[in-house]
């Protein structure tokens, strides 16, 4: 579905200065400095699937994104999206996919939301079958129906949001790139949003990239993460993958009758001690739960044990670590 | 009074920075300069006898309009204190420690002085340069130039307690917009920057010599050419600082007034 | 012509969201009706000092006035949109434009109506039928195809210059201020008829950005001051649509070098 070969893109960036003095100088001389956004990135998608693209800022995520939805043309390197090169064909191209910028509105401030619908209707020439039935599905599934008639102005960011993705679905794209749609969501908005787009991959088969920062939004979503650091692509795999290089450490906290000197397990390293609960990292590649818990019973009554596993945010951390960024 | 500066150098550096404005700003001037010029020389060929103010003097006074225009058009816009009032934000300004009318002020002086300073000064050689008959003309003494640059800085001071009025006015409108456009217009008509004071019918210029606006323009203008004499003109710079301890005192009392009933109100 | 209705959607769009501010929408327009009205009495005052201006008389110069003023307004209202680019492109906005499946000049076009211009478009009409009242001219179908023309190819000549500056935001949001000179600037000029200004104001406001075209050449033929070659007088305002197709093909480079090095 998606593919992109050896994408590179560099930018020139003007040099800002301080002080009374540079800033005569500057009115006469600026200065450039050459930023390479992307080196060499390649990479492919399939059909349907949900894709988490991760990276610090400034990594080269939203040049890589406007280069695939067809805002920017690359220095290098060709790219292959459901057939269309995306910079060229560009009115062709973009009918097909879907963007949700999230910090940025697509929706008309000060009319109801239902009037920048039939807007976006128009301006993709949705036939009014499909329009009518495209805005049922949404509005069922979105929960729309009391906010279609509120201006967008006066609507909340979660409200707000889900009318965004609703305006980016009306023409029923194959591709859908959100940027950061959950960001600012209390947690009920953004369960209903990962729900949506869950559904909306199950049922309808389209394919999501999804650029965040929230790692949750990735465990709940993405099977498969694309990590740019740099720009260059740093990792692509699954998160089981992930999992299986930094998350078999595990963390035990145990609660149990009151002990007056620290516990000392082979196998397990102390993280914390009280007399009523200690806190102990394990790790699984090397050592079995089973075996930890057994040989901790043995030496002091248990009262409670819970089992948590690395959160993938850590994971990334340590990813981040590896490559140095 | 350490803050005034530094809010000063601030904006100053800010102006600064904006070189292809600065360019394209004194192009404009220029363009404008030319073209109202050649007007008034089209203009004066049919019926140059009765004016009340000769050609050369016309054409010096045009130039100085656009030269020193960022320090004398009243329509200057600061989005940051409109956001300000409107938002309800002027509590995080209550906090500080310098007095918030001499801030603004301060601020309002500094953004025309660094505008000016990029626009002027290039564009002062460029007049007194050009060819005849379209020269900007020299002061035909020390006196007058020296009266000249006085009445200038304190017109310009006349100029900033206007528009400080301006800002305040929307504590009680709310909005940017109307108030302040209807009397930007009214204020830069008044002050000859639609038609050169002296070539208004009689009755119109009663109307502009009793309003703030001409002293800040039209007034040290006429004081560069000559057309104004020395004795007149030091009277006039005794009104405009009439004009001055006036439009300041009652910036300040409106604006105190304006802030109590922000307080109030809870902003 | 399905690009022509979207524009008159956006349009009701538009106007549907500047009618939410009605207090500031009615001063916003009186304003845009005064600001003229203080540049029309000063050439009332200047022409009641002075009597004549060259060969031309108040109402001949104020019909003049009112074409170009026409033409501005109406080009202000339609091409605001390119007027306001550099806020747009500023915002990151253009590429919300590029993903849609539009040309972008009709996107361009729809983001902004100014409504308020009417203000001005108001006063402009007043001006041009006090001017046509008072003016001893003997009509016919043909001269009045002229005057519609004229103001038809002033707003073409408008909107090009807004096109061309608004693609300059492309390479740099500063130093627009140049596009002054042409708008604002060129309205101030062209308010008078060209002939009263030197050779060189002449010959580029004819043949570079034809305001000449428009305001002065037909403005001669009206008049009776011109014999024989009527027809060449009456085309003479098309050179304003002319003038905006290099406009529209710059913009088209624009996008494509704004596509090229990213914002």
């Amino acid at each position: 579905m998606i593919e992109l070969q050896g994408i590179s893109k560099s930018f020139k960036v003007a040099k800002r200065s301080s002080g009374i003095g540079q800033a005569f100088k500057a009115l006469f001389a600026r200065e450039h400095t050459t930023v390479h956004a992307l080196q060499e990135i390649s990479f492919s998608i399939g059909e349907g699937e949900i894709v988490g693209y991760i990276g610090p800022n400034g990594a080269g995520k939203s040049t890589s994104i406007k280069v695939m939805s067809g805002i920017l043309v690359p220095d290098e390197g060709s790219c292959s999206v459901m057939g269309y090169t995306p910079w060229k064909d560009r009115t062709a191209y973009v009918k097909n996919i879907g963007v949700v910028f999230g910090q940025r509105s697509q929706l008309w401030w000060d009319v109801p939301v239902l009037d920048s619908f039939e807007l976006l209707k128009d301006i993709y020439r949705i036939p009014e079958a499909e329009y009518r039935g495209n805005l049922s599905m949404l509005t069922e599934t979105l929960d729309l129906e009391p906010i279609l008639k509120v201006p967008v102005r006066q609507l909340s960011l979660g409200q707000r949001m889900r009318c965004e993705i609703a305006a980016s679905l009306l023409h029923g794209p194959r591709i859908l790139f959100l940027d950061e749609p959950t960001i600012g969501l209390d947690a009920v908005s953004k369960l209903a949003v990962r729900r949506f787009i869950r559904t909306l991959n199950e049922e309808k088969g389209v394919t999501v990239i999804l650029t965040t920062h929230d790692m949750s939004d990735i465990e709940a979503l993405a099977e498969r993460i694309l990590m740019i650091g740099k720009g260059t692509l740093l990792y692509d795999g699954t998160i089981g993958e992930l999992r299986n290089r930094f998350g078999t450490e595990r963390k035990i906290t145990v609660d149990y009758e009151t002990c007056d000197r620290p516990l000392e397990i082979e196998g397990a390293k102390t993280l914390s001690w009280s007399p009523e609960r200690a806190v102990f990292s394990v790790d699984t590649g090397q050592y079995r739960i089973a075996d930890l818990i057994s040989r901790l019973s043995g030496q002091i009554e248990l009262l409670d044990v819970s089992v948590e596993a690395k959160p993938v945010e850590e994971m990334i951390v340590e990813l981040y670590r590896e490559h140095r960024i | 009074m350490r803050a005034y500066t530094s809010v000063w150098r601030l904006r100053f550096l800010l102006g600064l920075q904006y070189r292809t404005a600065a360019f394209a700003g004194i192009a404009t001037q220029l363009f404008f300069g030319f073209i109202f010029i050649m007007i008034y020389i089209a203009f004066y060929e049919h019926g140059a006898g009765g004016a009340p103010i000769d050609l050369p003097d016309l054409i010096s006074y045009t130039w100085l309009q656009q030269i020193f225009l960022t320090l004398i058009m009243l329509w200057y816009r600061d989005n940051e204190i409109f956001r300000l009032i409107t938002s309800g934000n002027i509590a995080y300004e209550l906090c500080r420690p310098c007095g918030i009318y001499g801030f603004w002020y301060a601020k309002l002086l500094g953004q025309r002085l660094a505008g000016a300073s990029l626009r002027c000064l290039p564009l002062l050689p460029i007049a007194l340069l050009l060819p005849e008959p379209y020269r900007l003309g020299f002061p035909p003494s020390i006196a007058n130039l020296g009266l000249f640059i006085l009445s200038l800085a304190i017109g310009l001071l006349i100029v900033v307690s206007v528009s400080m009025l301006l800002y305040i006015s929307v504590f009680w409108t709310m909005s940017p917009v109307g108030s302040t456009l209807l009397i930007s217009i009214a204020g830069e008509f008044f002050a000859g920057m639609v038609i050169p004071v002296p070539l208004m019918p009689e009755w119109l210029q009663k109307i502009a010599n009793f309003l703030p606006f001409r002293w800040s323009a039209d007034f040290p203008f006429r004081v560069y050419t000559g057309h104004i004499p020395e004795r007149e003109a030091l009277l006039g710079i005794a009104a405009q600082l009439v004009w001055i301890v006036v439009l300041i005192g009652f910036g300040q009392w409106l604006l105190s007034r304006a802030l109590r009933r922000t307080v109030i109100q809870g902003g | 012509m399905s690009g022509v209705r979207l524009y008159f959607k956006y349009l009701s769009m538009l106007f549907r969201s500047q009618m939410q501010y009605r207090a500031s929408f009615l001063l916003l327009t009186f304003g845009q009706f005064f600001i003229p009205f203080a540049v029309f009495a000063s050439l009332y005052f200047m022409f009641e000092r002075f009597g004549q201006l060259r060969s031309w008389s108040f109402f001949e110069v104020a019909l003049i006035f009112g074409v170009i003023h026409m033409a501005f307004s109406i080009a202000e209202c339609f091409a605001r949109g390119f007027d306001m680019f550099s806020s747009l492109v500023g915002a990151g906005e253009f590429d919300r434009l590029l993903v849609r499946p539009r040309s972008t000049v009709v996107q361009v076009l729809g983001s902004q109506f100014e409504f308020t211009r009417f203000g001005r478009l108001l006063q402009s009409a007043i001006v041009l039928v006090w001017a046509l009242a008072k003016l001893p001219i003997d009509w016919n179908v043909a001269k009045g195809i002229t005057l519609a023309l004229m103001i038809a190819c002033g707003v073409f000549i408008f909107a090009g210059i807004f096109i061309l500056f608004a693609t300059l935001c492309f390479w740099t949001v500063q130093g627009l201020e140049v596009a002054n000179i042409f708008t604002d600037g060129g309205r101030e000029m062209a308010q008078y008829p060209l002939d009263i200004y030197k050779r060189w104001v002449t010959v580029f406001f004819t043949f570079v950005i034809p305001f000449g075209c428009v305001n002065y050449l037909p403005m001669l033929y009206i008049l009776d001051r011109v014999e024989g070659r009527d027809l060449a007088y009456m085309a003479m305002p098309l050179a304003g649509a002319v003038f905006l197709v290099p406009c529209v093909l710059v913009w088209q480079i624009g996008v494509r070098h704004y596509r090229s090095t990213g914002s």
